[in-house]
């Protein structure tokens, strides 16, 4: 009794929670992502390893970890050795602070389904994320490669280009919400859609919402804005000389990344892990009816097979599905799975938009792309916080 | 807790101090300086002041540093050449002597009862911060907001290329 509640215990045990769930997305989201594309382009994609390729994943992490370990001799090896490691480090540490839903009981311990809550939140996270441009750049520079130290440098200039008009972004709907801390961000948000920030007046922040995902897809580095890996010019760019797992540490930290922004933008504007209409109106039965159709289409190309293989695997992923829309509807798990539902929903249809826009759009110009934050975005963001904060001291009483 | 914390920290924020004036690579120099301004910002957590400790990573470490490492990436630079004469040897005792003297006013001009002490400071947070600015320290504020505003007309107009 006395271990299980010790803040030391429950930190450790919810962090090898969070790391465990947060690995299995990261390498999951590259197959997702892979998925999507593929369909967007009208092919399979990935197909031969497992069922439908949902074993790609693990074939790929054995591919990375069983590869040589290539260590160039003409690079500055100390920083050469560090820069993927302050990449992943930086990218990992912004998860701590982000809640994935509301408090929880487990038995006798009550605890929040959150690493910790600083209140200075918000910060820490654009803190992290300002220190993981060092991983990149001296990534380019370490290598000692022309070409790496141009994605190096284009990579650190973007991002510090878009990091402002990033913060102001942030900044707008922080004045609605009047706090820095993630947690209580969601609380203020709760209700209906109508109570979310992006939404929420005395001025909707759909503007800073859509600044700031412009300037989380540059932060990135993803396409359009994937000038420091862009393979006509720069080879691979700043990790053109990184191999094996060192070059999977960069992977990694780009997708982690990904995850962290969205499940910011998800928190800042999309009201965290609220559903957007309240339970009275049966807000808690979509999960259920969501799985529920996925479930019985699955079923019914399964037994209306149009290939052979899917008279198997479709009733699988079919039941799979069917069993899960009936966990939804158990009222011992409903109050922290629904929640998380919502929160996981909300990340990933931002995490889509990241696919959707990689499948579709083709890459910037440089110079379009500088020019692009500072005479355009920058500004915008500008004038929204003005207008923000103008209307929020005009309303407050 | 508070005070080995407080010890790691200040150590290493004294070597990588000094590290700044000891490398002959502008890279390691710089890095070490982020260095240095990481473990201030932690210092600053340690005594309770949160938004200085965040502002510190986000506005040096985070913008200024990057900056700094940027320019030495873009120029090049090499590693600088020694010039073979050192002036550890009168330094060294220079400094110690120096140290010395600032301790001892610091200790003579701050008695013992206004020093800040460990958790002993709860006020420094944001909206501490953000009332202070705009009350108490008003006129500061804005004036150095025209002073950094010169600083950028100044360095714009010095940047600018000449239109013919």
């Amino acid at each position: 009794m006395q271990l299980l509640d010790s803040f030391i215990f429950i930190t450790i045990v919810k962090a090898a929670m969070v790391f465990a769930v947060l690995m299995t997305t990261l390498a999951y989201l590259q197959w997702v992502e892979r998925k999507v594309i593929a369909h967007v382009q009208v092919r399979p994609g990935p197909y031969r390893v497992g069922p439908h390729g949902l074993l790609q994943p693990v074939a790929d992490v054995i591919k990375l970890l069983t590869k040589e370990d290539l260590l160039p001799p003409y690079v500055n090896k100390p920083l050469y050795l560090l820069a993927p490691f302050l990449a992943m480090t930086m990218a990992l540490l912004s998860i701590s602070v982000i809640p994935f839903g509301p408090m929880v009981t487990v038995g006798p311990v009550k605890t929040w389904m959150q690493l910790t809550d600083l209140n200075i939140g918000v910060l820490f996270i654009l803190a992290t994320s300002s220190m993981g441009v060092y991983g990149i750049a001296l990534a380019g520079w370490a290598s000692n490669n022309k070409y790496a130290l141009i994605g190096g440098l284009r990579s650190s200039a973007q991002m510090i280009s878009y990091e402002l008009p990033m913060s102001l972004a942030i900044a707008a709907p922080l004045l609605i919400s009047n706090t820095l801390s993630l947690r209580q961000l969601v609380e203020r948000q709760s209700g209906s859609i109508f109570q979310w920030n992006i939404l929420h007046g005395p001025f909707p922040q759909i503007v800073s919402f859509v600044i700031f995902m412009i300037a989380a897809f540059a932060e990135t580095n993803r396409v359009p804005f994937d000038l420091p890996e862009a393979e006509n010019e720069l080879v691979a760019g700043f990790h053109t000389e990184y191999s094996s797992m060192k070059f999977a540490s960069f992977f990694m930290a780009e997708y982690s990344n990904m995850i962290t922004v969205s499940a910011l933008a998800t928190l800042l504007f999309l009201g965290g892990w609220m559903a957007p209409w309240s339970v009275a109106w049966g807000s808690s039965l979509v999960p259920t009816g969501i799985f529920a159709v996925a479930g019985i289409t699955a079923l019914y190309h399964g037994f209306h097979a149009a290939r052979k293989r899917d008279k198997l695997t479709l009733p699988v992923f079919g039941i799979i599905f069917l069993v899960v829309a009936g966990v939804f509807l158990l009222p011992v798990v409903q109050s922290w799975l629904l929640p998380l539902f919502w929160f996981a929903a909300k990340t990933g249809a931002i995490l889509f938009l990241f696919m959707w826009v990689r499948a579709t759009l083709p890459r910037f110009r440089y110079d379009q792309l500088m020019g692009f934050a500072w005479k355009f975005l920058f500004p915008v963001a500008m004038l929204n916080l003005l207008v923000t904060s103008f209307l929020v001291a005009w309303f407050a009483k | 807790m508070d005070v080995i914390l407080f010890l790691i920290f200040a150590l290493i924020a004294v070597v990588c101090a000094i590290n700044v004036v000891v490398q002959t690579h502008p890279i390691s120099s710089a890095l070490s300086l982020v260095g240095v301004m990481g473990s201030l910002a932690v210092l600053y957590l340690l005594l309770g002041a949160e938004f200085i400790a965040a502002a510190q990573v986000i506005v040096y470490a985070g913008a200024i540093m990057v900056l700094f490492v940027f320019v030495i990436m873009l120029l090049n630079a090499g590693a600088e050449a020694r010039t073979g004469r050192s002036y550890l040897i009168p330094g060294a005792p220079l400094l110690i002597i120096f140290l010395g003297v600032m301790a001892f006013l610091v200790q003579r001009i701050f008695p013992d009862t206004t020093m800040v002490r460990f958790g002993g400071f709860t006020g420094g947070g944001p909206a501490d911060i953000g009332h202070a600015l705009f009350t108490t320290y008003l006129l500061p504020f804005e004036v150095t907001s025209i002073l950094i505003l010169v600083a950028i007309i100044g360095a714009i107009v010095l940047a600018r290329k000449e239109i013919e």
